[in-house]
């Protein structure tokens, strides 16, 4: 009974512990901005997170759109709705799967890199030799990829929503037909600025800091092993991808709870 | 390097535009400044069941104006709803028209639909139309026949 209760308390120690290490790394990578300065750090970050993610995230997007739009469309037409297919898509990209859907693939391709790039580097003493001259490696490495994600990842969703809705257009009005009026028309009569496009890209902002977070601290936590950094990278992943479906559950919960 | 930091420009212009397309492509927003070239009337109702913001005003079916808000009266207990009429209406409704809550198709929105009467003033700016006629609700309906019935079976 003893041992058991000591388990638990160990556990919990070591897992608070982790919180506990994870904040101080966010707190001096966020405070270390002042390496920010050299701007070319940051730009390199957005080109490996951000740009190189362009073409994964508009890809799915269109064929998530066009798959919506397909699917409204076949069930609507029932009803003799198929007008609302265009409004229905637009909400449920802009509300829930857009955010989603580009948090999880922001994870696969970006995080799980910067995840495997920290973690090598710290195997390979890289960075315990930055702190030997002198050099903050919270500063140098990780507040970079961090701030990248925070800026990356709210402009993939937004371009991963327009491609979807535009996906979703090409499908709908130039293929099956639905009235380019009644599409576009119903779209914008029921889309409001920041009930819908606004509270949506905060939750892309939200999601951002949490994987990016995820991301640098897994890498920077790892075990300097090549085991290490493969459990590290999957780590990231999973917790990312995890945290992305249960805090959109809670936001939307505070965000549309009220239905007004 | 400069074509990290060229991508890296494109990106953050593609982002905009995005932005700029769901703004105004999707949620309309160069539709939201209908006060421009419009004028306010409000009307009671009894009850607006399901009527919105932004539900559509209609005369004979064609659009001219939209629900801006919808409001209770405590003094009343009723609803008022208020709306913005494009401006070529503004001296042209009659001050008996009439406002209606209508139903699109069996599963559509709320939208009110106006009827135009004979009177010789019109509505200006801010008055409010009387004759309103309220949304259609199914619970009262059934309530209604229900006591009917219990009425003839005495």
């Amino acid at each position: 009974m003893l041992r058991w209760l000591r388990r638990l308390g160990q556990e919990a120690l070591a897992r608070l512990g982790t919180f506990g290490r994870a904040g101080e790394v966010l707190w001096r990578a966020l405070v270390g901005v002042t390496a920010l300065k050299e701007f070319s750090l940051l730009t390199k970050q957005l080109y490996q997170v951000g740009v190189l993610s362009v073409v994964i995230i508009v890809l799915s997007a269109f064929s998530i759109g066009a798959v919506l739009a397909l699917q409204g469309y076949t069930q609507l037409v029932r009803f003799g709705a198929e007008e609302s297919v265009g409004l229905g898509v637009a909400l449920v990209l802009l509300r829930e799967l857009g955010p989603v859907v580009t948090g999880l693939l922001f994870a696969g391709r970006a995080g799980s890199a910067v995840t495997a790039e920290i973690g090598l580097m710290k195997t390979t003493d890289q960075l315990s030799s930055m702190e030997m001259m002198g050099v903050d490696p919270l500063k140098r490495i990780v507040a970079p990829r961090l701030w990248a994600g925070f800026i990356a990842m709210p402009l993939l969703l937004l371009l991963f929503n327009a491609v979807a809705i535009w996906g979703a257009g090409l499908v709908g009005v130039d293929w099956l037909g639905i009235d380019g009026g009644a599409f576009w028309g119903g779209m914008q009569d029921g889309v409001e600025l920041w009930q819908d496009l606004g509270k949506g890209t905060l939750k892309g902002f939200i999601f951002a800091i949490v994987i990016s977070w995820i991301a640098v601290f897994e890498g920077y936590d790892s075990v300097p092993t090549a085991e290490g950094i493969s459990i590290a990278t999957t780590k990231t992943v999973v917790y990312s991808s995890v945290a992305v479906l249960a805090i959109d559950f809670v936001l939307t919960l505070v965000m549309y709870g009220d239905f007004n | 390097m400069r074509t990290i930091e060229i991508s890296v420009g494109a990106f953050m212009l593609a982002g905009a535009l995005a932005l700029v397309f769901l703004a105004v492509r999707v949620s309309g927003i160069n539709q939201m400044g209908v006060s421009a070239e419009s004028f306010t009337l409000k009307a009671r109702f009894e009850d607006v069941a399901g009527l919105t913001t932004r539900a559509k005003v209609s005369i004979a079916g064609v659009r001219v104006g939209r629900v801006t808000s919808v409001d209770v009266d405590p003094d009343y207990g009723q609803a008022i709803v208020t709306m913005a009429i494009d401006q070529r209406l503004a001296s042209k409704l009659p001050t008996d028209t009439g406002a209606k809550i209508l139903t699109e198709g069996i599963l559509g929105g709320k939208y009110i639909g106006l009827s135009l009467g004979g009177a010789d003033e019109t509505l200006k700016e801010g008055d409010e139309i009387t004759d309103t006629q309220s949304a259609f609700v199914l619970e009262n309906l059934i309530g209604d026949l229900v006591t009917r019935m219990g009425g003839d079976s005495k």
